[in-house]
């Protein structure tokens, strides 16, 4: 723990979704300053009827997507009023009581619910979301509002009144509690999550498959079905192609699908015996991969079909998992052996100005680039055994690090989310390998898989 | 019906005799009448003269049931016989033998001896059974023993962690794996090796696909450096999709971190 607090902290300060980080000190401790989060009181929301029974998996979905956020301090329940609002109707101003004679005070007089019980202390909330859900036509109703507790009025107060539609079960109980955090996260500048979805490797149909899942764990499909050893997802950045490495035909050969249709899209593949770790470039229109050339791995790129192929890397060690900057695509980041083992590196496009960013200290795999281009995610041994990976941020511009996970098991493939405040991750601990995801600064690790193991993923933002 | 056949036989030969003997008298008188001798029994005729008996003495075909394909050794004992044959294309044969015969279906054989003592037949029969469905052909042998002697003696070439240089103790399986390989190639010359290369579970996927690969292709150039054929070795990597132990220590690390032939597809 010490020298997570060596240097003097750094803040990342969470404003209009962007990350922005100031690093005084080689070393910086990356994390969501706490004071600067706006402070939200939740309700236990109840439900009329049948709905009621669906409340607790609803509740508990609202508190668990608005904390997972990062962005906001949830104020604990237990400092709550006894008196809660279930819809505007409930508030009821308090009176004003004029000081009448010499020696009084105003004071004021409860009439109900009112805004500045949750504003005051002891639970000193900048906003307050309430509602409740009934029943109606057959579906499952949640009337959910946010209001912005510092105004005076009602009118003003409400930042957030509107309706949700599910089906009458856990299910549409955990949609509804989605929709209507997504709603208010984004009043915070959050960008939401709904939509996008995690590609990734799965075996547990007995072989190792590509499949994709929403991004909180739910909805997960089977993509490929070759029975073969399909891995290493790379998605495109509109989200509509999905390319891996795969023993399908042989030799490890990049293979390019169709996220909507499960189609195979054609990809020509060099003469090689392994091809290996695709990507994306962020125009979508060209892809970075490695292949076997002269005996050794060599980062290649060619057009998104594998034509008009061109050599990169010229040395010989092994180099592959090549990520362009999504926001200036001539910087290229990859792992190479040059230096003896695996460590990162950064290049620009053509293959100049070759620099190694780690110390040169255990391997590094797995690097990410934040979707503002600032921060790479990897995986890294650095302190612990061989094979001992964890994961670690850089601000690429300070080349400052810091750990986010620490031991617990061996945690790899990180992959930033596209509100980029999220990761996720593989973690193997015993012979189980599933997929968590956690703030980017360590912290709210939550489990998506349970089934088989599972591996390399990737993160889409939403297709439009 | 042997032993009628026999006596029947003996019967027209001995009667043939007594003609034979009569007609020799050439249109003498009648023999005047034997003076009366003293009564004794009738006295038997003489033995015949085997010298003069043309008699097959045994006409054999064993087994006398076969499968198709398979032979029957027919086998005979003529004595007296001046022109001894055998039908169904035999011909002529010795007085004293025996004969293969490959009948493809049911076969009679009829053993024919004539001499100046006459003439005399025999027959066997040989059965013929179809025999059982054919087993499927077997593979080419000197694959099947080629794969199983790569199987068998190849031995994997093993590696420095994150290190893909020969060492000595690779260098002298490979040394020996070329001596096999060139054995085995020289008796089969469609036999193809495929050199997987493997990696221990430390490194990360991605980079350990390239180390298994560079594995691989230097156990090749070590073995085509040593005349082994470059056009008959195919590399692959399994990077460390396929350990052959998971412990988590060095003694499984070390097996894991290998070279490895197998017969190619």
């Amino acid at each position: 723990m010490n020298t997570r607090w060596i240097a003097i902290a750094a803040v990342v300060v969470l404003a209009g979704g962007a990350v922005f980080l100031t690093a005084q000190q080689p070393d910086i401790n990356l994390r969501i300053q706490q004071g600067d989060k706006p402070a939200i009181a939740v309700i236990d929301f109840r439900g009329s009827g049948d709905a009621q029974k669906y409340m607790d998996a609803f509740n508990q979905t609202l508190w668990d997507e608005l904390a997972g956020s990062g962005i906001l301090k949830m104020v604990a329940k237990s400092l709550y009023p006894l008196n809660v609002p279930q819809r505007p109707q409930d508030f009821r101003p308090p009176t004003q009581i004029p000081a009448t004679r010499r020696g009084e005070v105003a004071r004021t007089q409860s009439n109900g619910p009112w805004l500045t019980d949750w504003s005051n202390p002891p639970v000193q909330a900048n906003d307050l979301a309430f509602g409740y859900t009934g029943v109606q036509d057959g579906r499952l109703v949640l009337s959910g509002w946010l209001y912005n507790l510092a105004q005076s009025d009602l009118t003003g107060a409400q930042v957030i009144g509107k309706l949700y539609f599910g089906s009458i079960d856990v299910d549409g109980a955990k949609k509804v509690a989605r929709e209507f955090a997504a709603d208010i996260l984004q009043q915070f500048g959050a960008k939401s999550l709904a939509g996008s979805k995690i590609y990734f490797v799965s075996d547990r149909t007995g072989a190792k498959e590509i499949w994709s899942m929403d991004y909180d764990g739910s909805n997960q499909r089977q993509i490929t079905r070759y029975k073969s050893t399909s891995t290493m997802p790379a998605v495109s950045p509109d989200g509509k192609m999905v390319a891996f490495t795969t023993y399908a035909q042989g030799n490890p050969k990049i293979m390019i699908f169709s996220t909507d249709t499960a189609r195979r899209l054609p990809f020509y593949n060099p003469v090689s015996s392994v091809v290996e770790t695709p990507e994306f470039t962020p125009d979508g229109q060209h892809m970075y991969f490695s292949a076997a050339i002269d005996g050794w791995t060599q980062i290649c790129e060619a057009n998104v079909d594998g034509s008009n192929l061109r050599r990169i890397s010229h040395v010989r060690s092994i180099e592959v998992s090549a990520k362009v900057n999504p926001k200036n695509p001539s910087q290229v980041v990859y792992i190479s052996g040059k230096s003896g083992h695996q460590q990162l590196w950064r290049m620009n496009s053509d293959g100049g100005e070759q620099e190694m960013l780690t110390s040169g200290e255990g391997d590094v795999s797995n690097p990410s680039w934040s979707p503002n281009g600032q921060f790479l995610a990897f995986a890294w041994t650095r302190g612990y055994e061989i094979g001992g990976f964890n994961i670690f941020v850089m601000d690429v511009s300070s080349h400052a690090i810091t750990q986010l996970t620490h031991g617990n098991g061996r945690n790899e493939n990180p992959w930033w989310a596209p509100d980029g405040v999220h990761l996720v991750y593989s973690n193997k601990r015993g012979s189980a390998t599933h997929l968590y995801v956690m703030l980017a600064d360590g912290t709210h690790q939550q489990q998506l898989t349970t089934q088989g193991n599972n591996l390399q993923p990737v993160w889409s933002k939403a297709i439009n | 019906m042997k032993i009628n056949q026999r006596t029947l036989g003996a019967a027209v030969f001995a009667s043939m005799l007594l003609v034979s003997a009569a007609g020799c008298g050439k249109k003498k008188a009648p023999a005047p009448t034997p003076a009366p001798a003293a009564p004794v029994k009738p006295v038997e005729p003489p033995p015949e003269p085997p010298a003069l008996t043309t008699r097959i003495n045994s006409f054999t075909a064993e087994p006398r049931t076969i499968e198709r394909g398979q032979s029957a050794t027919l086998r005979w004992s003529v004595a007296n016989a001046t022109d001894i044959s055998i039908d169904q294309n035999i011909g002529a044969i010795a007085a004293n033998g025996n004969r293969q015969v490959f009948p493809s279906n049911t076969a009679t054989y009829t053993l024919t001896a004539r001499g100046p003592g006459g003439a005399d037949t025999r027959s066997v029969t040989v059965e013929v059974s179809a025999p059982p469905a054919p087993p499927p052909p077997a593979p080419p042998p000197p694959s099947v023993s080629g794969s199983d002697l790569l199987t068998r003696e190849a031995q994997d070439a093993y590696f420095d962690y994150d290190k893909s240089d020969i060492r000595e103790d690779a260098r002298q399986a490979l040394t020996r794996d070329a001596e096999l390989l060139k054995r085995i190639f020289a008796a089969d010359r469609t036999f193809t090796v495929v050199i997987e290369g493997h990696c221990d579970e430390r490194g990360s996927a991605e980079y350990n696909l390239g180390l298994g690969d560079r594995r691989a292709t230097a156990a090749k150039e070590f073995l085509i450096q040593l005349g082994v054929p470059a056009d008959r070795v195919t590399t692959i990597s399994y990077g460390k999709d396929r350990p052959v132990c998971t412990d988590a220590d060095e003694g499984c690390y070390q097996r894991n971190r290998r070279a490895h032939l197998a017969p190619g597809k």
